[in-house]
């Protein structure tokens, strides 16, 4: 059931259009119920090998020796393909805007750091000889401790899961293990708060659960190139990443896409596409590479877990004096999109309430699970979740009506942003409105009067004198804030212990945490409150690797 | 045992386009000779849609029905570059690159018409019915094919027109997260309505009552579906899914739709939508993008409901009747809040 509140903005819209706000049916509807419409799997050629891979049973190991003469000679294997033949075995995926180090292999060479990691492709006549062959390959291993909680990974002396990332975390700006933000000064406004409440919120990890699993099929063409049918989200993405791992010009890869099952966020990292169009190189014949539904439900990356442990200060009136979020993303193993999510995070931080003091800290971490990636609502979704419960208590705490704190509250057209951008075109106090009115849940005449349009601005437009730090310094981690403490009463999270591995491994001398910087200067616990907003500091442009726009002015550049 | 009432609430903003921008879309419009117009994109349609918003932004901004426009995508070869369709991006960059594209081609047409009509293309406009006409007069009027035909073989211009839409790219400040994340949001607010059953820790979710702000509707049909599926996949991670049940500890993950969790039809509520439309000043009419955020609103809105039926706050995700009945204990029973409304 749908309907339309047009009384509301409609002085901002012209409502006199043709086609636009018709439901005019797709252009591909009958394709699709009758079964017709073409996928990536949908394109048939003679003489099609299919690809599989040899993946990780240890979620981190040591590769003793990998054994694939059995394969080789096995019924219909065409190829076997490791490591040493990928052109570049090493790759991240945003490395295409200039954003972090490469860190992930499209094959496992001397380490696997997750549980189902690909290390040897198979490419055969069937799938089912391809399959039959992936179990002749003998891998030795030496098994290696395993840490998969975000906060146990990010203690000194951790076991290392990245060897790009020693110190299991995604490095911001060169400068620090997470992305911060602050806004004014929140231990401040805690300590003048009526009310401080601090809680910790896990986002479990999802699974895409596409109809369609990830899958390329690639083939030669006549002229020295490969067409590819790919089920990637961005299909220049997917080429560049390609013709990046294949060392290729980009030309000679013709990809071929646009209509996918689905996807949520699951079908960005080209999971299919380089080891398809590499078969398809070395074979000289089209090649079929698809995720069955337990490997991708297993093994292709899902959303990853969030932790998110908000502290609040509030006063008895019910306003928001400040709030400070810590957040831990849990990438997995390797970076694919998590470091972009935790930007994303930050940006979003407080939610759409004008709040005073703001602090915000978020850590991609590195663990020795899949490696996540994005997904609906990326960097977004598991934040409102805590944000929004943490809402509902804190209404519950100073005796407010949930609806009634929430447009107290609310973000208003001309309010300052916790990043440091005014407000606009806001809309959130009217929908919460629109929905009490449909459910009947009574609100006071003030808060049925409230509007985005007016009482914002003003001293709500000031950026305020704001407490900065030098916490997270690379390399000090001594520097990191501790773990915050929790309010007692609040769910402890489940301990986990990782199975002790089967194999008696020697670990390499245990992890040195880095020598302090020579010279430098013992931080205060606070840095002076700046005397007056400082004013943008624009980082120094950096040389576009590529000709075109790229990511490097904002972040580290690619080493 | 006993079943008891829920309602909670929560209310979002989600920011539309990738996080600091710098992530163009491209967009080539060109028409046949009989004025029959192709658009031409490397954007994905994921079944969100993408062809059909492209189509009714393209048909609006050139002035023809929309039977007169098809969008081809996506082929590297024939589709202009693109970021990709991720980050509630599609509508809002494609769009907006589909109408500088449109508005080109629209501009070459009308000149053909003017020249054909021997007036001033100023002076024409569409009637959205595959008709141009100087305006204020509809009798002086030429048909899009017949100008179409004229600009291809007697006049020797192409009806073409590109497009491309970027957000500059922002920095972000290392100190102070300072930073121009999006130009746009869409909000939203929902209330669940659901029951908890204090034996079993079973939670049925019996409705959901919602208002999406999303700038403009360019299909209500369409965002319908995106906010119908959208809330039961809100529905699913907040209690069912996930590929590691006992988080951080990586095992028991399902292999198939068997053993990963996710509501069934008869888990399905109804949901009664309210959209509201404030356009964003710089989305392809007014429009932001309903794909991602649908989802985001529901978690904690069951969260908080089940807060309000049996008193207790599961802050870990997903809540399952194991974490209910294991909060239920510790809580020494249901703890019914107040009533709403």
């Amino acid at each position: 059931m749908l309907e339309f509140r047009k009384d509301l903005f409609a002085d901002e819209r012209d409502d006199n259009l043709n086609v636009i706000g018709k439901g005019e049916q797709r252009q591909d509807m009958l394709g699709h119920v009758t079964g017709r419409t073409r996928f990536f799997d949908d394109h048939g050629f003679d003489g099609l090998l299919h690809l599989k891979v040899v993946r990780s049973p240890h979620h981190h190991a040591r590769i003793r020796s990998i054994d694939v003469t059995a394969a080789e000679r096995a019924p219909g294997v065409k190829r076997v393909i490791r490591g040493q033949d990928v052109p570049l075995n090493k790759n991240t995926l945003l490395s295409l805007i200039d954003f972090g180090k490469d860190d992930e292999p499209t094959l496992a060479v001397d380490k696997v750091r997750y549980k189902g990691e690909p290390i040897v492709a198979i490419i055969a006549d069937s799938e089912a000889e391809a399959l039959a062959a992936v179990k002749l390959v003998r891998v030795s291993y030496d098994p290696l401790p395993t840490v998969f909680d975000v906060q146990e990974a990010l203690k000194p002396g951790a076991v290392v899961v990245n060897e790009t990332y020693p110190g299991n975390y995604f490095e911001y700006h060169d400068k620090y293990d997470h992305q911060k933000l602050r806004f004014g000064d929140v231990e401040a406004a805690f300590r003048t708060a009526d009310h401080v409440l601090e809680e910790r919120y896990q986002m479990s990890p999802i699974e895409h659960a596409s109809t369609e699993t990830n899958g390329t099929i690639a083939a030669p063409e006549t002229n020295n190139r490969y067409v590819v049918h790919s089920c990637a989200q961005g299909l220049f993405f997917s080429l560049g990443t390609t013709a990046k791992i294949l060392a290729l010009e980009s030309n000679r890869l013709h990809f071929i896409g646009g209509t996918v099952g689905g996807g949520f966020g699951g079908k960005v990292d080209s999971l299919t596409e380089p080891l398809a169009v590499l078969g398809a190189i070395l074979t000289g014949r089209p090649v079929r590479y698809v995720l069955g539904r337990e490997e991708e439900m297993q093994f292709a990356s899902p959303r990853g877990a969030e932790r998110h442990v908000i502290k609040d200060g509030v006063m008895r009136d019910g306003r928001i004096v400040a709030r400070q979020i810590t957040s831990y993303f849990d990438a997995g193993a390797y970076t694919r999109l998590t470091s972009y999510g935790v930007v994303k995070c930050v940006a979003h931080m407080p939610g759409p309430y004008t709040i005073p003091n703001v602090r915000g800290d978020a850590y991609c971490v590195f663990t020795n699970r899949v490696p996540a990636t994005a997904m609906r609502g990326f960097g977004v979704t598991g934040v409102d979740f805590s944000i929004e419960v943490q809402m509902d208590k804190l209404a519950h705490l100073v005796g407010i009506d949930p609806m009634e704190f929430r447009i107290l509250n609310a973000y208003r057209d001309g309010d300052m942003k916790a990043h440091r951008r005014v407000a606009h075109n806001t809309a959130l106090i009217e929908c919460v409105q629109v929905v009490a009115e449909k459910v009947n849940w009574p609100l006071s005449e003030t808060a049925r009067r409230a509007s985005s349009l007016s009482g914002g601005g003003g001293a709500r437009a000031a950026i305020p004198p704001t407490v900065t730090d030098e916490s997270g310094r690379i390399g000090r981690p001594e520097t990191r804030q501790a773990p915050p403490q929790l309010t007692p009463g609040a769910a402890p999270l489940p301990a986990y212990q990782p199975p002790p591995a089967v194999t008696v491994y020697q670990p390499p001398p245990a992890h040195q945490p880095a020598a302090p910087l020579p010279n430098y200067p013992s931080q205060p616990a606070a840095a002076a409150p700046l005397p007056a907003p400082a004013p943008p500091v624009p980082n120094a442009p950096a040389t576009p690797q590529h000709g075109a726009a790229r990511f490097s002015s904002v972040f580290t550049r690619r080493r | 045992m006993a079943r008891h009432q829920g309602r909670g609430m929560a209310s979002i903003n989600y920011p539309i386009g990738m996080n600091l921008g710098g992530d163009p879309s491209q967009a080539l419009v060109h028409a046949n000779p009989d004025g029959k117009f192709t658009v031409a994109l490397s954007a994905i349609d994921l079944g969100q849609g993408m062809k059909q918003v492209s189509r009714q932004i393209a048909a609006e901004t050139l002035g023809v029905p929309i039977e007169d426009v098809y969008v081809d995508t996506a082929d590297s070869d024939t589709g202009p570059h693109d970021m990709g369709s991720f980050a509630s991006r599609g509508t809002h960059r494609v769009g907006n690159a589909v109408i500088v594209a449109a508005k080109e081609a629209r501009g070459v047409l009308l000149e053909a018409a003017a020249e054909e009509l021997e007036v001033n293309a100023d002076d024409l406009v569409t009637d959205g019915k595959g008709n141009i006409h100087v305006r204020g007069a509809a009798s002086k009027s030429i048909t899009v094919k017949a100008a179409s035909q004229a600009a291809q073989f007697k006049q020797g211009k192409t009806i073409s027109g590109r497009g491309i839409f970027l957000i500059p790219l922002s920095t972000v400040n290392p100190e102070t997260g300072e930073m121009s994340p999006v130009t746009a949001y869409a909000h939203a607010c929902l209330v669940v309505d659901l029951e908890v059953c204090d034996e079993t820790g079973d939670v049925k979710v019996n409705k959901l009552t919602s208002a999406y702000e999303l700038g403009r509707a360019l299909n209500p049909k369409m965002v319908e579906q995106q906010l119908v599926g959208g809330a039961w996949m809100g529905m699913s991670h907040a209690l069912y899914e996930t590929p590691e049940p006992y988080y951080p500890n990586p095992e028991h993950g399902g292999r198939d739709y068997n053993e990963y969790l996710m509501p069934g039809p008869g888990d399905i509520a109804p949901h009664d939508i309210t959209v509201l439309e404030r356009p964003a000043p710089d989305g392809p009419f007014g429009a932001k993008g309903p794909g991602e955020m649908c989802a985001n609103p529901v978690l904690p809105a069951v969260a908080n409901a089940i807060f309000n039926a049996i008193g207790v706050r599961i802050d870990t995700l997903p809540i399952t009747p194991e974490k209910i009945l294991r909060a239920l204990k510790a809580q020494g029973g249901a703890r019914p809040q107040a009533r709403r409304a």
